[in-house]
C-alpha cells in the first residue's frame, strides 16, 4: 500500500490487516514509533473532528504534525497551482493527509507528490478512513464481519460514508435494511452493485419498524442534513420520523450496537446514549487506533 | 476479401457498421482537417445485422489509434476496413479502449479535471451499453452523457 485515496482500491486481504494492526495497536501489543515523523495535514474544508483523529493518531506514536486549514489563507490566493502547493509541501514532511471539497483531488495528490497520501474525504467521493474505522468498530464488538445484518438509516443518497460502508461490507456477505425518505434513498449504482455481488436487501421509507429493529446486528444511523430539502416544512415532516430513541430499542438482539459517524443533529435520540447498544463515541475512539494502523502501514513502521 | 462493394476509393479508409444516425456523428467527432479528398457519408443504408447503418469512406486517410478508440466509444460495433489499390487489405471490428485519456470532459463540475489543470482519464467499462467512469471523481457516465473532443 502506497496511499489510501478510496476503498475501490483496497483487497479484502487488506483490509483485514488493516484492522488486525488496529486492533494490535490498540491492544498495546504493537507499539509504532513515528519519532522524527511528520505529517502534513491539509484541511481545505474544515472538518474538526477528522483532523483532531488524525492529529492525535500521529501525536500517539510520538510523531509531529503541521496543519494548513480552511482554503483562503493558502497559496490559492496568490495563484499558486495546487501542484505547485503539494509539491512544496511534500519536501517538508513524510505524509499528506488531505481533505478538500474537490472530488479527486487525493488521488490527484498521490500522482503529484512522491510522498504517501491519506484521502481524508473528497468532497462526496471517497472518505476511506471513515470506512475503515467503522468496519473496525463492526467487528470488535461481533467479534466478526462475516454475515451480519445491518440496518443503516438516514441520508443513504448523499452520503458517502453509507456507499464505502455498503460497498466494503459486501466483501463479507453482509445483509443490508435500508431506511430512509424516499427522495434520500440508495442510489440506482449501489443498488445495481449489490445485485451484481447476490446481496440481499429491503429499503423501507417509513421510520425503523421495531421488528425489524429487532432483527439486526448493527444499526448505523446517519444525520439528514437541512440543506438536501427543498423547503424547510419538507424537512420538518421529515425529522421527526426519523429518530432512533430508547423506547425502539426494547426488543432488540443483546448484540446489537448503534453507529453514527458524529456529529448527530436529531435523528439520534440522546436517551440512547445510556444504553448498552450506544457505541458512537467508542467508535470515534477506535478511529484513532484505525488511523495510527494506516499512518504506520503507509511510513513502514511495522 | 469476397464481395466486391462498389468501391468508390482508391485508397484509403471505410468505417462500416456505424449504428443508424451516428455517422455524422463519428466525422464530426474526428474532427479532421479539411481536405480537398473525396470522402463519403451514407446514411441509413441497409445491414443484414444492424437493419439500418451509416458508413463513411475517406480517401488517402489513415485514422490514428487515438482515433479509433473515439469511434469505438460512440460508435460501438463498427468496422474498420484499409482500402489499398481499390482492395480491402484489412478489416477489423473497433475495439473499446480500457482507458481513454484527455478525450472525455468530466460532467461532474466538483471533479478535480475541472478545478485545476489534470489532463482527465476515463475507465470504459461494457454491459450493454457503453459507460465510462473517471479515474478521479469515481463517477460513472453512459458515453453519451459525456462531452467528447479530439
Ligand atoms: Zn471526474
Amino acid at each position: 500500500m502506497k496511499n489510501l485515496i478510496s476503498m475501490r482500491d483496497l483487497s479484502k486481504e487488506e483490509i483485514l490487516y488493516l484492522l488486525k494492526l488496529a486492533s494490535q495497536i490498540e491492544k498495546g501489543e504493537v507499539n509504532p514509533d513515528m519519532q522524527r515523523r511528520l505529517a502534513a495535514l491539509l484541511f481545505f474544508e474544515p472538518s474538526t473532528r477528522t483532523m483532531f483523529s488524525f492529529d492525535t493518531a500521529m501525536k500517539r506514536m510520538n510523531g509531529n504534525t503541521i496543519v494548513m486549514s480552511g482554503t483562503k489563507d493558502t497559496s490559492a490566493k496568490k495563484g499558486e497551482s495546487f501542484a505547485d502547493t503539494l509539491q512544496t509541501i511534500a519536501q517538508y514532511t513524510d505524509i499528506i493527509i488531505m481533505r478538500s471539497p474537490i472530488e479527486g483531488a487525493a488521488r490527484y495528490a498521490s500522482e503529484v507528490v512522491g510522498i504517501p497520501v491519506v484521502n481524508a474525504g473528497d468532497g462526496a467521493n471517497q472518505h476511506p478512513t471513515q470506512a475503515l474505522l467503522d468496519l473496525y468498530s463492526i467487528q470488535k464488538t461481533q467479534g466478526t464481519l462475516e454475515n451480519l445484518k445491518i440496518g443503516i438509516a438516514g441520508d443513504l443518497r448523499f452520503g458517502r460514508t453509507v456507499h464505502s460502508l455498503v460497498q466494503a461490507m459486501s466483501l463479507f456477505g453482509a445483509k443490508f435494511k435500508f431506511f430512509s425518505p424516499t427522495f434520500l434513498s440508495i442510489p440506482k449504482n449501489i443498488k445495481e452493485f449489490l445485485h451484481e455481488k447476490k446481496i440481499r436487501f429491503n429499503e423501507f421509507d417509513e421510520d425503523m419498524d421495531i421488528k425489524i429493529l429487532s432483527e439486526l446486528d448493527i444499526l448505523y444511523v446517519t444525520r439528514i442534513q437541512k440543506e438536501r430539502f427543498a423547503s424547510p416544512e419538507d424537512y420538518e415532516k421529515v425529522k421527526g420520523s426519523y429518530c432512533l430513541t430508547k423506547e425502539m430499542l426494547s426488543h432488540v438482539k443483546p448484540n446489537l450496537k448503534v453507529l453514527h459517524p458524529l456529529p448527530r443533529v436529531d435523528e439520534l435520540s440522546s436517551d440512547v446514549d445510556d444504553t448498552k447498544y450506544a457505541y458512537y463515541f467508542q467508535q470515534a475512539q477506535n478511529g484513532v487506533y484505525m488511523r495510527q494502523a494506516i499512518i504506520t502501514i503507509l511510513l513502514g513502521g511495522v | 476479401m469476397g464481395k466486391k462493394a462498389i468501391n468508390p476509393i482508391k485508397n484509403g479508409t471505410v468505417i462500416d457498421h456505424i449504428p443508424a444516425g451516428k455517422g455524422k456523428n463519428v466525422w464530426e467527432m474526428l474532427n479532421l482537417p479539411s481536405s480537398e479528398e473525396k470522402m463519403f457519408l451514407g446514411k441509413n443504408l441497409s445491414s443484414e445485422k444492424l437493419g439500418k447503418k451509416d458508413m463513411l469512406m475517406f480517401e488517402n486517410l489513415e485514422l490514428s489509434l487515438k482515433q479509433l478508440n473515439v469511434i469505438a466509444l460512440i460508435a460501438f460495433g463498427a468496422t474498420i476496413s484499409i482500402i489499398k489499390d481499390g482492395e480491402i487489405t484489412r478489416k477489423d471490428q473497433v475495439i473499446l479502449p480500457e482507458l481513454v485519456e484527455k478525450v472525455i470532459t468530466c460532467p461532474n463540475p466538483k471533479c478535480i479535471t475541472n478545478e485545476e489543470d489534470v489532463a482527465t482519464k476515463f475507465e470504459v467499462l461494457e454491459n450493454g451499453d457503453v459507460e465510462v467512469k473517471c479515474h478521479y471523481c469515481e463517477k460513472k457516465y453512459l458515453i453519451g452523457e459525456v462531452k467528447i473532443k479530439m
